[in-house]
């Protein structure tokens, strides 16, 4: 049925339109309950479902969280795990040294005491006679016999003025040599200081160790008690080290492009410049297979030298089967840089042939401009084809902290989300509540005029009840009295 | 969980094992020599040493005369399919040149003009390479002449063809009217159209950018 023939129930349009209008108010007006408790119900249930979805997602960041924080404490315990052991192998390393000269020391140093002691007991001054003239001269003063008195005493003079020659002589000499002892003993008081200072130094450097460890087993126990200020910094250091990983490998995967550039012209000499496999040149992914296996290479030498620890399997080998791998390791990478300057040396002549034969189709003398430091550029692609596989050995170091660090990062973000979804089906519970109601308001809103007339004969029956109720709340009042 | 990833590593295999489509280009250029256009032969030089720097390995190039009878090997010039290698194309590329400059000194003017025996040849020719891209070059003032017993009212498959006419010069008589030129033109360019090719006319040579 047509608009133009609901209008044309009777003869006048506005009057159908007039009289629909008041069969559709009246509809919706006795409806009006039923689809109240429509929306209501509606409402209801769209918001419960949201809560309920809310909740949901809410637990599944607590246990995301939960499990990020096991993930961080067990990274940061493995790391300062790793710290510790390095620290004590190094006090190890520093007592071990220091122990192992110790008998050598105890014995220089007591020998130097020994000689010092010894020099010690040479040089004590030993005082000078007394003359042995005083009393004689004292025996003679007193005699009465005046000339031989005199004669003896000048003779007592001539003899005491040579025994105190005689005796600073001695004197002298005797200092003399104590002062060569006591020179003597220089070099070993050297030697004892010098001694001493690298016993200090060493016990200092312990003592600065001991200091260190004391700092990470004091994060080693927060981290094991799992403390919120723990996992605060690991999980802080944790993005940190992403970034910095990140950019590393941003430079990395830069140095690839290069060395890919290097030798992918070459390549097409060995496979053909013209096969494809799938939409790729078959020349362009061998050279992309050839930096593959290297930098593969470059991390199983550097797991096989302990420094990284992305493959357990390796680690775990023997020190023998290490020693063996880094050697293997090593002479592929050797390998693969002196096929690389090769290929990068193909790369120039092949370059220089194209050249000369593009020069002549453009119908110029092939090679009329010759380049005399063209060698520079051909030394400079050699060199880079040899030192570019094994600066992407070092890859390994920033390869590992980066993937260590993704779970965290990835955990964060997941967390993160999670927290914005759970806020934004909460928002969308509470919207659809308030909707809900507006919808029950935009409802009632066409049916102003019967729920106007309601409300006036609603008010009028209050009115009507009122007096009554006045009247018999006075009768009480009446009966109280 | 094991059987999709088999499905995934399966699919990726034959993705690898998939043929790959053709990337080669196939070049056929006819040079007409027949009296009237002669003097212009020497520009077949410049179009060919165009069309060389921008080949690469595996693409094929033919060079051809137009003469009294056009639809026979005896005509093609040189010709090559260069080498996977790109050290080995660059030289098959200077020997092509060197024969095409050979070829350029010692031409003789024909009598007559078989544009279509070379046009037929060239598909021959072009089809039997299997590029993924055809274009045969003309050459030519596009005004055949048949010499008697020579029939070449046939239709062309140029399906697959991009066919473009180089320095179409004008004829004395064109010059009295320019109406036969411009239907010579439109007639060859019916013919080619009509057989599923592109047509293009290319006049002036010290702009070959779109060429190939």
């Amino acid at each position: 049925m047509s608009m133009t023939s609901l209008f044309a129930i009777t003869p006048w349009p506005a009057v159908s339109a007039a009289i629909l209008l008041i069969l559709l108010v009246a509809a919706l007006y006795f409806a009006r309950d039923t689809a109240h408790q429509a929306i209501q119900a509606s409402a209801s249930t769209l918001a419960r479902g949201l809560r309920l979805a809310a909740h949901s997602v809410t637990h599944a960041q607590e246990r995301l969280a939960a499990r990020n924080r096991q993930v961080l404490l067990a990274a940061g315990r493995e790391a300062k795990e790793r710290i510790v052991e390095r620290e004590f192998v190094r006090v190890g390393d520093t007592v071990r040294k220091d122990l192992a000269g110790y008998p050598d020391m105890h014995r220089r140093l007591s020998e130097s005491i020994q000689r010092i002691a010894e020099d010690q007991e040479k040089a004590i001054e030993v005082p000078p006679d007394v003359p042995g003239w005083a009393e004689a001269v004292k025996v003679v003063a007193e005699l009465d016999a005046r000339n031989a008195g005199a004669d003896i005493l000048a003779d007592i003079h001539k003899s005491m003025v040579k025994a105190h020659a005689e005796a600073i002589n001695d004197y002298r000499k005797a200092s003399a040599e104590r002062h060569a002892l006591l020179r003597r003993m220089m070099p070993d008081w050297r030697l004892i200081q010098d001694t001493l200072g690298r016993v200090n130094r060493s016990i200092t450097s312990v003592l600065d160790r001991s200091q260190a460890i004391d700092r990470h087993m004091e994060e080693y126990e927060a981290i094991v008690r799992g403390e919120d200020r723990a996992l605060a910094v690991l999980s802080s250091s944790s993005i940190v080290y992403f970034f910095v990983s990140a950019l590393v490998l941003a430079v990395a995967t830069a140095g690839t492009a290069v060395n890919f550039t290097l030798i992918a012209r070459p390549m097409a000499e060995m496979v053909g410049g013209t096969n494809f496999i799938g939409a790729f040149r078959t020349a362009d992914i061998a050279a992309l297979v050839i930096i593959m296996v290297e930098i593969s290479m470059g991390l199983f030498l550097m797991e096989s030298l302990r420094i990284t620890r992305l493959f357990p399997v390796i680690g775990a080998l023997s020190d023998k089967m290490r020693t063996r791998m880094v050697i293997t390791t090593f002479l592929i990478l050797l390998l693969m840089a002196c096929i690389e300057a090769g290929l990068a040396y193909m790369r120039e002549v092949l370059l220089l042939d194209e050249m000369a034969t593009n020069a002549l189709l453009r119908g110029e003398e092939a090679g009329s401009i010759v380049n005399t430091h063209l060698w520079i550029t051909t030394a400079a692609q050699m060199g880079m084809g040899f030192v570019l596989p094994f600066a992407l050995v070092f890859v390994a170091i920033p390869l590992e902290t980066f993937v260590h660090s993704l779970r965290t990062v990835v955990g964060l973000t997941g967390i993160a989300l999670l927290q914005v979804l759970a806020l934004l089906l909460r928002l969308l519970g509470n919207a659809s509540r308030h909707l809900g109601a507006l919808a029950q308001r935009a409802y009632d809103l066409p049916l102003f005029v019967p729920l106007w007339i309601e409300s006036r004969k609603r008010a009028a029956a209050h009115d009507a009840a009122r007096p009554r109720g006045k009247s018999d709340a006075s009768a009480l009042r009446e009966a109280r009295t | 969980m094991r059987c999709p990833r088999l499905l995934l590593l399966l699919g990726l295999v034959l993705a690898a094992c998939t043929p790959p489509g053709a990337h080669n280009t196939g070049i056929y250029l006819l040079v007409d020599t027949s009296g009237s256009y002669n003097r212009q032969v020497r520009k077949a030089e410049q179009i060919t040493l165009y069309a060389l720097s921008r080949l690469q390995s595996a693409d094929s190039i033919a060079v051809a005369r137009i003469d009294t009878g056009s639809f026979t090997e005896k005509d093609i010039i040189a010709k090559a399919t260069f080498d996977d290698r790109p050290s080995t194309a660059n030289q098959q590329k200077r020997a092509f040149a060197s024969h095409v400059e050979k070829f350029i000194d010692q031409s003789t003017p024909a009598p007559y003009t078989d544009i279509t025996g070379g046009l037929l040849q060239a598909i021959e020719f072009l089809n039997e390479k299997h590029p993924a891209r055809k274009e045969i070059l003309i050459l030519s003032d596009m005004k055949e002449d048949l010499a008697k017993g020579y029939v070449r009212d046939l239709p062309l498959d140029f399906r697959g063809f991009d066919v473009v006419a180089l320095n179409v010069t004008k004829l004395r008589a064109d010059n009295f009217d320019p109406r036969l030129y411009l239907t010579r033109l439109d007639e060859w360019r019916a013919r080619v159209e009509k057989g599923g090719g592109r047509w293009r006319v290319i006049n002036d040579l010290d702009h070959l950018d779109g060429l190939l």
